[in-house]
């Protein structure tokens, strides 16, 4: 069975039907990137995946667990990095990250803080506080939490936005790393890093799924990507 | 890392602990906590000295002092509670929080006993005002335990109603101020002023009811050395409707 399977997957908010029906799953060592323009239902589809938000409809089953009747234990094989890595600001990274581990229940949080700072390279900062750090540090920050407890899925909603070419550069590294023993999804409106970090593209747009497709195949269907990515979500 | 990802579902203990250690902690990770701390005590002690004379009336007892307890608390437990939800909406951390392997009510009631627990922090710092009335006199003790419980309990039930407006909004100003002015009313019933108020619209046995509503008027006996169940049961309603109300709002999201 997939680490992530999605059925049939809709939610509204009031009039706008923001997932109409979406279905997919991720394998083991799949990264699957998420295209589609500003308000296609990406993000919503992340919130239902993660068990924020309740779908009107279909499920989400993560690890075996479906998301509405256990979200606990599947929330507990789950790393997810919300749109801008929000984090508690007043903490500083080691101390929020220890609440991440502690919360988790991991044992011997203390060591798995401090491998996962090295992991992220957090080291230096890990004694100033999430407000203080810069944009790259506070993503890598977002991150860090997603990747503590060494999650089976991993789901990360635009987690270069606003990263300098060395910061994305940074980023992708640690998670190609990682991602042969994951299944992960990655939101992203940057189009080139599909060839860098995907193994698969699905783009969404008006709540439905209109592609999903090996890299390959994707990246045969044009040389300039993105009259592809216009075309789809046309 | 191991190979083979691993990620055991928590103790649901787990859980409720470590949010109950971040919040209480939370508090003193900024000025607040000691700026709190210090309005309490000025204001309890000097209410207690300058409006309620309890030098002067020459008695060993802290019943002046606590009287004016629910004015504290309905002023400082929405400033206390005014950040257990409205923070999370707005750093955007409540997304986190509930993607993480805890309940709503795991996270509710670490994130309400940890604030509880610090406004009985700042009661306990007001025992010096109990260890000078024993050095003056001769003071019923058990008297002023029970006051000090009374005055924990009404502090809950502020709390609760806290936790109600810090649900319902992204500001914590807004939170405290609606907070504020729902505890505000709790305190005004059972005042003489509202009294008259409520005869002009009420039948007697009305008014004698909606009384009973008012933080005072359950703080009272506690101050005369009386654990009595009905207002212990008032107290404890109100402090965990509003934990639950409040719950509720979040889960609704």
């Amino acid at each position: 069975m997939a680490l992530i399977e999605v059925s049939q997957l809709q939610k509204s908010y009031g009039a706008i039907r923001a997932v109409k029906n979406v279905s997919f799953s991720v394998d083991r060592g799949e990264v699957v990137g998420f295209l589609g323009p500003n308000g296609a239902g990406k993000s919503t589809t992340m919130k239902l995946l993660t068990g924020y938000l309740r779908p009107d409809a279909g499920t989400a089953v993560v690890a075996g667990f479906d998301v509405v009747e256990n979200p606990v234990a599947a929330k507990a094989h789950l790393g997810y990095s919300p749109e801008g890595a929000p984090a508690y600001g007043e903490m500083t990274v080691r101390e929020f990250l220890r609440f991440a581990a502690e919360l988790r229940g991991l044992a011997d949080p203390a060591q798995r803080v401090a491998d996962t700072l090295k992991l992220c390279r957090l080291e230096e900062v890990a004694g100033q506080s999430v407000d203080t750090l810069s944009k790259g540090y506070r993503m890598r920050v977002g991150f860090a939490q997603a990747v503590i407890h060494d999650p089976a899925v991993l789901i990360l909603d635009e987690p270069t936005d606003g990263l300098d070419p060395n910061q994305k550069f940074e980023v992708r590294r640690i998670l190609k790393d990682m991602a042969a023993r994951k299944a992960v999804i990655v939101s992203t409106h940057i189009l080139e890093e599909i060839d860098e970090l995907c193994t698969r593209v699905i783009v969404i747009a008006q709540g439905e799924v209109r592609c999903d497709e090996s890299k390959e195949r994707f990246l045969q269907r044009g040389a300039d990507l993105n009259q592809v990515f216009r075309k789809l979500t046309a | 890392m191991s190979d083979q990802p691993t990620s055991p579902t928590p103790r649901p203990g787990a859980a409720f602990w470590a949010v109950l250690r971040r919040e209480f902690a939370g508090y003193f990770r900024t000025p607040l906590a000691y700026v709190f701390l210090a309005v309490f005590n000025a204001f309890a002690i000097s209410l207690a000295f300058f409006i309620g004379n309890i030098y002067e009336a020459g008695v060993a007892s802290l019943d002046r002092f606590f009287l004016y307890h629910p004015w504290l608390w309905a002023f400082l437990a929405p400033a206390a509670g005014a950040r257990l939800w409205a923070e999370e909406r707005r750093q955007g951390t409540l997304e986190l929080l509930l993607t993480w392997p805890v309940t709503v009510w795991q996270a509710a009631l670490g994130k309400f006993f940890a604030a509880w627990l610090f406004l009985g922090s700042a009661l306990l710092i007001t025992l010096p005002m109990a260890f000078t009335v024993c050095y003056l006199g001769d003071p019923d003790v058990g008297v002023i335990v029970s006051g000090y419980v009374g005055s924990f309990l009404c502090a809950g039930a502020c709390l609760g109603i806290a936790a109600i407006a810090s649900a319902l909004t992204r500001s914590q100003v807004i939170a405290f101020v609606t907070g504020f002015l729902a505890c505000f009313v709790l305190v005004l019933v059972g005042y003489g002023v509202f009294d008259e108020l409520l005869s002009g619209a009420f039948a007697t046995g009305t008014v004698d009811e909606i009384r009973r509503l008012g933080l005072w008027r359950n703080l009272e006996p506690f101050t005369l050395g009386l654990i009595d169940l009905r207002p212990t049961a008032y107290f404890l309603t109100v402090a965990f409707a509003g934990l639950g109300l409040s719950t509720l709002i979040v889960e609704r999201r």
